[in-house]
């Protein structure tokens, strides 16, 4: 039958996710209305997913230039200049819908397309990140939170592990809102000699289109894309759809694609991602400016029954799309050869700037591809901040009656807060052997580079504060991210973003959106680290209301010395230890309110930019010249958890006085850093949450030169097989690092037995 | 001295293993379609996971020409190590006895263990500090060795248990705590851990890996001279 | 000519993914399950059903550890 035989009308269109408008805009581009296989690539190229039709004119606002930016966004993965030739190519991409569906194949194949992302710009993937959200793993509801965190990080494993690529770092988070609409945000890393980098602009009408990789089947038809659109509800009939991912064949692809470019055979090279072939090859015919003919009887199949608009809009994995010159096709297929790879020419790059498809000669549909890439409506968003409390106080599980190390404790073993370890242990953090910061070792993941320096990235969100704060929440998060880039001696060359939010057509989920872009653009312009890349995914709400509004940031710095990159443990007893940053902690939205059941604040203090760079600066200098013993930026939890931290990873205690003298600056800049406490200053002081705040310890001389350039307050020293902490002469907590091991090594192991 | 370092497809820790083997002399890589293993003195068969270990790790591997190649070099007495996936490899072609089952938590499981070398004499253990734990990073989710009762037997008698998890060490559940075992004639080992992630203070958490290497070269002096 | 492989863990060898499975039905209602095995089928097409046995012995099946059963389905 040919797809043209029977018109789809306005109704399929609604189906697909199109409004009455936008079809009637297609019909107008077509000059007719469209065929079923018409519709079908413009439903996917016009969606959220493919368009940002919602968030395009707010990330306009980000900056994306910068001295070290060699490739912004728009390409596959951004890249930064990492020195001496070489770049680092990066990028976090979202695959939420598919993981709430089945997670392990939804975790899986994330990993799998965001490396593709990578080695699709010709650098090879170095190392992997992720950060998870998953509703409350105890109470009601708990079991399906349990299943989807078990088997994303199964999949993430699975993947990474299989191809050959450490996975370096991450975070997971665990909170109600979550519970229908899990997260799960995959970042990679990738390196390549600077000239060796490649676009996906299509060029030179005449040259052949090459698909090789996997075969085509019929998975994934629709997934992304049209899953992406749609209020997920509580129904499992999606499952059919779900696209399988097959690590071996990526690592065959991988290494496939990378010699292609390094012989030189490719004159461009394109991912197939979410709305598969037909969002390859328009994307890759619209950056060049040129048209693309498709015959889809020469591409693949896995089942041969398939109808054309599946054939176009399949999310089969492990697919590349490369454009050759017609006198290089042979060597291209005979390279798909030596890795055991199916290669088929499957068209042409012509002039007419036309997207078309053929089936041996006939032809199936024809499109103008500004039409379908360009044209795509963008939306005004329509914020309003709410006047009420949008999120539910979350269930008490701590009396506010528990002492100060009851509630240390309690946090340790928090979901949020308790050890990696059972999740990361299932990672290979070292094939590759570049890794020398392992998870728990340090704030950030630190990679060796073949000139003796080294690379550092870190992923951070985090949704509760963003919730209670979209701008200041956004800002804290950037800023807890390069934090953890400055601890381990880094200085940010770029950032990539992936934004989860709910439906952006709802006024305060437009407003969380809005607010928070702005927030991201003024915290990187401050830092000096431009955005190179990212990802939006929107409508990630169900019957329970929308998700915590969590933009993840992934940062990438550079140190010129791997040798000397900074760990958080406690190194040496007899160390000072010091507080350094205008940290200024509360009590709201933190770990410890959320324990006790408290409700989220509106608003967070605002944050001094300025001050807090310049702390992170000086902390940087300080890791790098070998000053300091340890470094660890403080989060969730506070001071009293950061510091448990220090001596979890060190194996080895501290004193610490906190009130009397802890404002004690050593020198410079004066006492304009004391903030003033809030009612329930103890539990504040403890464990009241805030950027801008860096634990260190080393030598006296160490702490003092760091005194001379930011705010310093001395709090103890590192020693001895307990963590001591007194506030105002009080002694509050006094527990050995054996009982803070034990509550923070089990807080997640039973759930991986 | 030259090392041979297979590469099959799915092949990850190939790179690792060559440039550690570097450190104690030459060493190129082998496709696993070439039956020539280039006048190599010593083969790794290196981690990862060979033909997606789909049908069962190192099952397909074992039929390539390379392989057949160093079954031959085996039989006449060349040094082979097989890591991780090669130890699965080399089990499957039987140039070592047992077989290597899924870990008993039945997850991949990656981790810094601690090694006790059982047979210090070995071509592969020469090197090894005497009396000193390795202290070797190890990643799998088929570690579990097993051999039958009487196979057991006879490895013990015969010192082919080269080296043991030490205690507390042994996650995936190897019978006798066995982590790398050798053939009759000592000239072919498999081990489960990875030395050739334990090479650089930098990135392994220890050089302990690198007397493996040392000692195969050790090894392969006294062959030539 | 269709066959069918069934591959399964040699009796007395520990079977995790079995164990997980006895574990695990109980906890959803499903008393009195005991010996549960977790194997492998292999669904072929071969010219001669001679060549099955050998298969097995070669690849589909690691004799040391496993046992295997072939069902010839016509």
């Amino acid at each position: 039958m040919s797809a043209a035989a029977t018109l789809p009308s306005l109704t399929d269109a609604i189906a697909l996710g199109l409004t009455d408008s936008e079809y009637e805009l297609i019909c107008e581009k077509q000059g007719a209305p469209p065929n079923i296989l018409e519709l079908a690539m413009y439903s996917l190229l016009w969606s959220e997913h493919c368009a940002y039709k919602h968030s395009k004119k707010l990330l306009r606002t980000l900056p994306t230039e910068g001295p070290h930016v060699v490739m912004g966004p728009g390409e596959n993965a951004g890249a930064v200049d990492a020195g001496h030739g070489l770049v680092c190519a990066f990028k976090v991409e979202s695959h939420n819908h598919p993981s709430a569906v089945e997670p392990f194949q939804g975790a899986a194949t994330g990993v799998g397309g965001i490396l593709r992302d990578i080695f699709a710009i010709g650098a090879r993937p170095v190392a992997v990140l992720d950060s998870l959200r998953f509703g409350e793993l105890g109470g009601p509801g708990s079991a399906r939170s349990r299943y989807l965190l078990d088997g994303a990080v199964s999949g993430i494993g699975h993947y990474g592990n299989s191809i050959g690529v450490p996975t370096v770092g991450g975070e997971v988070y665990f909170e109600g809102p979550y519970e229908q609409n899990c997260l799960v945000n995959a970042m990679a890393l990738g390196l390549a000699p600077r000239e060796a980098l490649v676009r996906s602009a299509a060029a030179g009408p005449g040259n052949a289109v090459v698909l090789f990789g996997a075969s085509t089947g019929r998975d994934g038809i629709g997934g992304a894309s049209v899953l992406a659109s749609a209020e997920l509800g509580e129904d499992d009939d999606k499952r059919p759809t779900v696209q399988v991912g097959d690590p071996f064949e990526e690592k065959k692809l991988l290494e496939c694609s990378l010699e292609l470019l390094e012989l030189g055979l490719l004159v461009a090279l394109q991912d197939l991602g979410a709305a598969g072939l037909t969002s390859s090859a328009s994307e890759m015919a619209s950056k060049g400016e040129v048209g693309i003919d498709i015959d889809i009887a020469a591409v693949p199949l896995r089942e041969a029954d398939m109808e054309p608009f599946e054939v176009m809009v399949s999310e089969s994995q492990e697919r590349m799309l490369c454009v050759v010159e017609p006198r290089n096709v042979d060597a291209v297929l005979e390279v798909c050869e030596k890795w055991e790879v199916n290669g088929a020419a499957i068209g042409a790059v012509t002039d007419t700037g036309r997207m078309r498809v053929l089936r041996d000669g006939e032809l199936l549909g024809d499109m103008s591809v500004r039409a379908l890439v360009d044209d795509c409506p963008l939306y005004d968003l329509d914020p309003v901040k709410p006047t009420a409390a949008l999120y539910p106080p979350p269930a008490a599980t701590l009396s506010a009656d528990a002492s100060p190390q009851e509630s240390l404790l309690a946090l340790l073993a928090s979901s949020n807060i308790a050890s990696r370890r059972p999740l990361f242990e299932q990672y290979d953090s070292i094939v590759g052997s570049r890794t020398i910061r392992r998870p728990e070792q340090a704030d950030a993941a630190v990679l060796a580079l073949p000139d003796g320096s080294a690379l550092a990235v870190s992923i951070d969100g985090n949704g509760r504060r963003v919730a209670a704060d979209p701008r200041n929440g956004t800002i804290a998060t950037v800023l807890e991210c390069a934090a953890n880039l400055a601890c381990v001696g880094a200085e940010p060359l770029g950032t990539t973003n992936n934004l989860n939010f709910g439906n952006p057509e709802k006024p305060h989920i437009a407003w969380q959106l809005t607010e928070a872009v702005a927030g991201l653009g003024e915290a990187c312009r401050a830092l000096a680290a431009p955005i190179v890349g990212g990802n939006v995914s929107l409508y990630n709400e169900g019957a329970t209301g929308p998700i915590y509004p969590t933009p993840v940031i992934g940062m990438v710095g550079r140190l010129p010395d791997g040798r000397r990159a900074g760990r958080l443990g406690f190194l040496n007893a007899g160390d000072g230890l010091a507080l350094v940053g205008p940290f200024a902690p509360s009590q709201p939205a933190s770990e410890l309110a959320k324990l006790r059941g408290h409700v989220l604040p509106d608003g967070l203090p605002p944050v001094n930019l300025p001050d807090a760079v310049a702390a992170l600066a000086a902390v940087r200098e300080a890791v790098r010249s070998g000053a300091l013993s340890s470094a660890h930026d403080v989060a969730e939890g506070g001071i009293a958890v950061a510091l448990a931290e220090c001596a979890l990873a060190g194996r080895l205690g501290a004193t610490v006085t906190l009130g009397d003298g802890w404002w004690e600056a050593l020198g410079a800049p004066g006492e304009d850093g004391a903030p003033n406490w809030p009612e329930g200053a103890r539990d504040a002081a403890l464990f009241g949450e805030g950027p801008a705040g860096i634990l260190v310890s080393g030598p006296e001389a160490g702490l003092r030169s760091l005194a001379a350039q930011t705010h310093v307050r001395l709090i103890g020293h590192v020693g001895g097989e307990c963590l001591r902490i007194a506030l105002d002469g009080q002694d509050l907590i006094d527990a050995s690092v054996e009982e803070l091991a034990e509550a923070h090594a089990g807080g997640l192991k039973g759930y991986f037995a | 001295m030259k090392f041979g370092v297979l590469q099959f497809p799915g092949s990850c820790d190939e790179v690792d293993a060559l440039e550690a083997a570097r450190m104690v002399g030459e060493a190129e890589l082998i496709w696993h379609r070439d039956r020539d293993l280039q006048g190599a003195d010593a083969i790794v068969v290196p981690g990862g996971f060979s033909y997606g270990d789909y049908l069962r790790a190192g099952a397909i591997a074992r039929f390539s020409p390379a392989m057949e190649s160093v079954i031959e070099f085996a039989r006449e007495g060349g040094l082979v190590l097989g890591i991780c996936n090669g130890f699965q490899v080399l089990c499957e072609a039987h140039l070592l006895p047992g077989a290597l089952l899924p870990n008993v938590n039945l997850r991949f499981t990656s981790r810094q263990v601690r090694l006790d070398v059982v047979a210090p004499d070995t071509a592969f253990t020469s090197a090894c500090p005497p009396g000193r734990q390795l202290s070797i990073p190890a990643k799998h989710s088929w570690g579990r060795f097993h051999a039958d009762a009487e196979t057991l037997e006879r490895i013990e008698r015969d010192g082919q248990v080269v080296l043991r998890y030490a205690q507390g060490e042994n996650f995936n559940g190897s019978v006798g705590d066995i982590a790398a075992v050798s053939n009759e004639t000592g000239n072919v080992m498999g081990l489960m851990p990875h030395p050739e992630h334990a090479v650089q203070e930098l990135t392994g958490g220890s050089t302990d890996g690198l007397s493996i290497f040392q000692s195969i070269r050790l090894a392969a002096e006294r062959v030539a001279a | 000519m269709r066959a069918r492989v069934l591959i399964r863990p040699k009796a007395g060898i520990l079977d995790p993914q079995g164990v997980a499975v006895e574990r695990a039905l109980p906890a959803l209602g499903f008393d009195g399950v005991e010996n549960v095995h977790v194997g492998r089928l292999i669904e072929l097409d071969v010219a001669e059903e001679g060549q099955l046995q050998p298969m097995c012995e070669k690849l589909l099946a690691n004799p040391l550890v496993e046992d295997y059963e072939i069902q010839v389905l016509g």
